[in-house]
């Protein structure tokens, strides 16, 4: 089976900018990704460039093995994108909306297809609503609805979740979510790194048009962001020659930073030697927002 | 294919959703022309011996009417998209470059055409109008119109904001449009400004389009068509290279 998205040496460069400093990137068929950096890392440029709305400078990107410039009728056909700018067209009604892009697809008489999306993202009701008429989050369900109607297996989100309001986005990622496991690729771009954290399989950061870390959610989350441990102890002072480091110290509350949980056995085994009753003991776990700062800052 | 069709479809529809605007209202303007116009000046100018001067103004407005509105369509659909951002819809499916330029071009003729045939469906009542030659006519409608709505793209493609459009449409193609014949025969003119309007392509659509009423033109006809297609040719040519490059549409 090809590869979902494959990447290859892709650059990009506007003026003075470097957009994309060649990315290399493959997405395998069924993975939930994340690509994630700050802004003007290139996140939109590298997916428009898979999309075909930007032409890279160099590189090349194939969708199932076609290839977005010379084969970009099928590589079009294969992916569905979902824009971040909230775009629409005043002239229409959201049934018209996604009969058109379903015909732009050359799929005539969609209609049980777009009825069943609509049902999906909730929409059923403002179906012949013109597209003003719809609030923002509306419309940016309509976006992950005309991004669907020729049933792409990859399907690429870019920040679909920017300014959508906390329930919404649950429905959206459950979807979401549904289809991923009905078997679309989804590559997603997100500022939400909890939302990344929760739903992607794999992560890749990209910094200044270059990916800078690349690997599964939890290898990340193990590598770079450590354990956090909040202790109550019946005494004001640590022992010596604890494990981790001391982040915060207080009347005998203290947090300690750990690189692993077998530091967290060593922690506890120096406690019971050192005849320490801990009274409280509060883990906080991984957190993909720390990760991402400690790699940018490596960068 | 289906995306080809699909485009043309919304294409109509956009301009059609809004009629009043994009078809009503330039019918309107072209009828106040006419009564203006022919009022001020039947009895002045005479230009065929055996036709009024609102006949011989009629087929002039009705191809300036199609000229503009077949500029305005393309050109102003393709702004609005590209400002809006909802062109994206368009860049995303597997629609080729070709397909893109034959819908929007269509579309424009269309409307065009549309416009022109309104102009003379509501004067020909009370405007006394021969047609001796219905294809040349026909065939000078389309060229117009196909011509104007490829350079309607053109400009389209190349501006990024509105004002430029409007400068475009106010100090190119309206210039060209009142000097082109529309209102006066070129012979009326001193040599030098009648050398000068052979320069300006509208004159000719605006001749060859009266040839198809009257029979007579200040250039064969002919000749007139061999101008436009070679023009249509060009600019053909020059609008499909921009779009095939991706120029300002495909970053």
């Amino acid at each position: 089976m090809p590869v979902a998205i494959e990447i290859r040496n892709v650059r990009k460069r506007y003026a003075d900018v470097q957009a994309l400093a060649g990315v290399d990137l493959d997405i395998l068929p069924g993975e939930f990704f994340g690509l994630l950096g700050p802004n003007g890392a290139g996140k939109t440029t590298l997916i428009s460039v898979i999309a075909g709305l930007v032409r890279a400078d160099a590189g090349a990107v194939r969708v199932l093995g076609a290839d977005v410039v010379a084969d970009y009728r099928r590589a079009r056909r294969l992916v569905g994108v979902v824009p971040q700018e909230l775009v629409f067209d005043p002239f229409f009604t959201v049934r018209e909306t996604l009969r058109f892009q379903s015909g732009y697809f050359g799929l005539r008489r969609n209609d049980d297809w777009i009825d069943e999306i609509l049902r999906h993202l909730d929409l059923t009701s403002k179906a012949d609503a013109n597209m003003r008429a719809l609030s923002g989050g509306m419309k940016r369900r309509v976006l992950v609805a005309q991004a669907l109607v020729h049933r792409p297996p990859v399907i690429v989100l870019d920040e679909p979740t920017a300014g959508v309001d906390v329930e919404l986005r649950q429905g959206l990622w459950q979807f979401i979510r549904g289809l991923n496991r009905a078997g679309h690729t989804i590559l997603l771009t997100t500022h939400y790194l909890e939302e990344a954290e929760r739903l992607c399989g794999r992560i890749a950061m990209l910094k200044a048009g270059r990916i800078v870390a690349l690997d599964s959610t939890r290898r990340l989350l193990e590598t770079f962001s450590g354990l956090q441990v909040k202790l109550t102890l019946d005494r004001e002072a640590l022992p010596e020659g604890l494990a981790g480091t001391v982040i915060a110290a207080d009347a005998g509350q203290f947090t300690l930073k750990l690189r692993d949980h077998a530091e967290l056995e060593t922690l506890l085994q120096r406690l019971r030697e050192e005849g320490a009753a801990i009274q409280e003991l509060e883990l906080a776990p991984p957190d993909l927002e720390e990760v991402f700062l400690r790699v940018m800052e490596r960068h | 294919m289906g995306g080809f069709a699909t485009l043309l479809h919304k294409e109509l529809l956009r301009f059609w959703k809004v009629g009043f605007q994009t078809v009503a209202a330039p019918v309107l303007t072209a009828l106040l022309y006419l009564l203006v116009f022919a009022h001020a000046l039947e009895g002045r100018v005479r230009v065929f011996e055996n036709a009024t001067y609102a006949a011989f103004l009629l087929p002039g407005l009705v191809m300036m009417s199609v000229l503009q509105n077949a500029f305005a369509n393309s050109s102003s659909s393709l702004i609005q998209s590209k400002l809006t951002g909802n062109l994206v819809f368009i860049l995303l499916p597997p629609i080729s470059y070709v397909e893109f330029f034959c819908a929007y071009v269509l579309a424009s003729m269309v409307r065009g055409l549309l416009v022109g045939a309104g102009v003379l469906a509501a004067t020909v009542w009370f405007v006394e109008l021969p047609l001796v030659a219905p294809l040349w006519t026909l065939l000078f409608a389309l060229c117009g119109s196909a011509i104007l709505g490829a350079m309607g793209l053109l400009a389209g493609i190349w501006a990024d904001k509105f004002d430029q459009l409007a400068a475009f449409q106010n100090f190119v193609i309206l210039p060209l449009t009142f000097l082109s014949g529309v209102f006066y025969s070129i012979h009326s003119l001193p040599p030098f400004w009648q050398a000068l309007s052979h320069l300006n392509p509208f004159f000719y659509l605006i001749d060859g389009f009266r040839y198809g009423f009257f029979g007579a033109s200040d250039f064969p006809p002919l000749a007139s068509l061999a101008v436009l297609g070679v023009s249509l040719l060009g600019l053909c040519a020059a609008t499909l290279a921009l779009l095939r490059s991706g120029y300002k549409m495909r970053g």
